[in-house]
């Protein structure tokens, strides 16, 4: 395993919204009660009259951000996934997505690594009910880095974007000058044998697991699929082509999530043996990270071993076909 | 040259207003086969009043920066919505027919891009006061004069979002929203009080810290405009114009029966409506001293006690 630095999603997602709202004073941002959590706290100090909290209200926090946006303003709506993508996900569909307002969603506390706040506040379906909706974009950050490079980026974006962030600190995979582009995923190692394509925190542990891989002769390909939708097929097909198969990876329910995504791509382009790592359409529970993950089933020893399956399944050779 | 508002009116312009906007609803929703008329009906005068006297609006630059904003909360009377923003002159009446056809800019809810004076896309009722109240605010932020105009019902107000955001608006202290209810007293499945009872509205508002206005008849242009003028002098705070209105105004088999919120009239209905309407256009036309509302064929339903008393 790695030593690698050990960063907060959420303090990316905070420097981002300064950073962006020094630049441009029609940055505004909005939280439900949670900002010194989801740290949007910083912006308010800097700066106060451009923040609103809006109590304990998400559904009218996310249509006065339309509304907001309506007179030209730019809003962040933030608050923990669980809340901002469910409770309020018809107001996204309907004002925000039909109407195709600009307003960007920071979901905080995504995934099971929440912890001990138990299931109530894992959000494992954002992916999901977010990347059905026509014009939302869908982003999977996988570090502080990517986080911030993220948010900087859904601002130049006409349109609702979703941004997807974790509670505890991950350790840092990209470096504050990798290129990020919405829509375009990023081979994080180059391999031949093997494709694992990760998002948000699972790219940690893919690498992790393509270099226990490598160890065995085994030549992973890794790629970091920050952006679900719109989903950049390409990588996706040439990756798979060269390698014949595939592990999916991410801290999500697999009904729909990310790996979903990349089956409908490969169904209809380039059908390979696919194996994948997630949340087996259950809930969480309380727990530390590291238990919950691993009682879950989504370590990088779980994508080592669907690893060997997908090589295993991998019979013929799709090289020829291509 | 369309005209840029607000206007002044006659008693008798807005009287024969009505009556074109009542035969608009009449003709499109029997035309499509389908629509709210019932609800529509009872906005009628509200609108009237509202597009041609106070709200600032140019349907000639529907984008004009000081523009006031009309949010519609009740977006199921696009019969009304549609036709109120023809008849003020943002895109032809010829189209009105094609309300709910396929291919028609005149969808069955209103899309924010389409037709011109829309603002906002709606149909899933308690999301647009939240947006009103967002316009308000991002208006206040940045030291704008607009102000902000909302058209709910009762039906509107049972959704909890409805009052998430007013509480909101007046903890904002957003001076700068007033919100029209057009409160007809029925709802698809029968009286409001029999199905899900929101009286006192009134005290309501009061204790969510709001200016509260009743207006008694919803139909009478007098009232209607004295309450609109009198919330723009008020501040510090929302304001709410409840007005009490009947559903199916003018078209005496429509008034009060919750059976016509969402039923179209057929062929026959619509003929008969239409009369009554020529009936009562005539009146208007033939004499000089004009009632402040149209005729009346039943009285407003008062709210019914609640069920249950605390």
């Amino acid at each position: 395993m790695n030593k690698r630095e050990m960063l907060l999603q959420r303090q990316g997602w905070a420097d981002a919204l300064i950073e962006l709202g020094t630049k441009d004073p029609r940055v505004v941002v909005l939280d439900a009660d949670l900002a010194k959590s989801t740290l949007t706290c910083q912006f308010r100090d800097k700066f106060p009259k451009r923040f609103f909290d809006m109590g304990i209200a998400e559904q009218n926090m996310v249509n006065t951000a339309g509304g907001l946006s309506l007179t030209g303003l730019i809003p962040f709506v933030t608050t923990y996934g669980v809340f901002v993508s469910g409770r309020a996900w018809e107001q996204i569909r309907t004002s925000v997505c039909y109407g195709k307002l600009n307003v960007k969603f920071g979901g905080a506390h995504g995934g099971i690594s929440v912890g001990p706040d138990g299931a109530t506040h894992q959000a494992l379906e954002e992916i999901s009910i977010m990347r059905v909706l026509p014009e939302m974009t869908v982003l999977v950050p996988a570090d502080y880095h990517e986080t911030k490079k993220a948010v900087l980026a859904s601002a130049s974006i006409d349109g609702p974007v979703y941004i997807r962030f974790g509670r505890k600190k991950t350790p840092v995979v990209t470096a504050k000058d990798t290129p990020f582009e919405v829509g375009k995923a990023i081979i994080m190692k180059q391999g031949t044998d093997l494709t694992i394509i990760a998002c948000g925190t699972m790219v940690a542990s893919a690498l992790d697991t393509a270099e226990r891989l490598e160890k065995e002769g085994v030549s992973a390909e890794v790629i970091n699929l920050h952006t679900i939708k719109p989903i950049d097929r390409d990588a996706i097909v040439s990756s798979v082509r060269k390698t014949g198969c595939l592990v999916t990876a991410e801290e999500h329910q697999l009904a729909g999530g990310m790996g979903s995504a990349v089956l409908e791509v490969l169904a209809e382009e380039m059908p390979v043996p696919v194996e994948r790592v997630g949340i087996r359409d259950t809930f969480g529970e309380s727990g530390t990270p590291q238990e919950l993950m691993e009682k879950y089933g989504i370590t990088s020893k779980e994508i080592f071993e669907k690893a060997h399956s997908a090589l295993s399944r991998k019979k013929i050779d799709i090289r020829s076909l291509s | 040259m369309i005209p840029t508002f607000p206007a002044r009116l006659s008693q008798k312009e807005r009287l024969l207003k009505a009556v074109t906007m009542r035969r608009d609803i009449v003709t499109m929703t029997h035309a499509a086969g389908s629509g709210h008329p019932g609800g529509s009906l009872s906005a009628v005068e509200l609108l009237v009043a509202l597009f041609f006297e106070h709200l600032k609006h140019n349907p000639a630059d529907p984008q004009w920066k000081e523009r006031d904003f009309m949010i519609f909360c009740k977006c199921h009377i696009t019969p009304t919505i549609y036709s109120i923003l023809a008849r003020s002159g943002y895109f032809s009446p010829e189209i009105l027919l094609t309300f709910r056809k396929f291919g028609s800019p005149l969808q069955g809810h209103p899309y924010r891009f389409y037709p011109a004076g829309i603002e906002m896309s709606g149909g899933s009722l308690g999301q647009n006061l939240s947006i009103a109240g967002g316009v308000a605010l991002g208006l206040k932020t940045q030291g704008k004069p607009n102000r902000v105009y909302a058209l709910s019902s009762e039906g509107d107000l049972q959704e909890g979002q409805s009052w998430e955001a007013i509480m909101s608006a007046a903890h904002f202290r957003l001076d700068n929203l007033c919100l029209l209810v057009d409160y007809n007293k029925l709802q698809i499945d029968g009286y409001v009080e029999d199905v899900m009872g929101v009286h006192p509205l009134d005290e309501k508002f009061r204790s969510f810290n709001w200016h509260v206005l009743s207006v008694e008849n919803g139909h009478d242009f007098n009232e209607i405009n004295a309450a609109i003028s009198s919330a723009k002098t008020l501040t510090g705070r929302p304001q709410v114009i409840i007005a009490h209105t009947v559903k199916g105004k003018g078209i005496s088999f429509m008034e009060n029966q919750a059976g016509w919120h969402g039923k179209a009239p057929n062929a026959d209905e619509c003929q008969k409506a239409l009369i009554e309407l020529a009936q009562q256009e005539e009146l208007i036309l033939q004499n000089d001293l004009v009632p402040a509302s149209p005729i009346s064929y039943t009285f407003k339903i008062k709210e019914k006690i609640p069920p249950y008393k605390v």
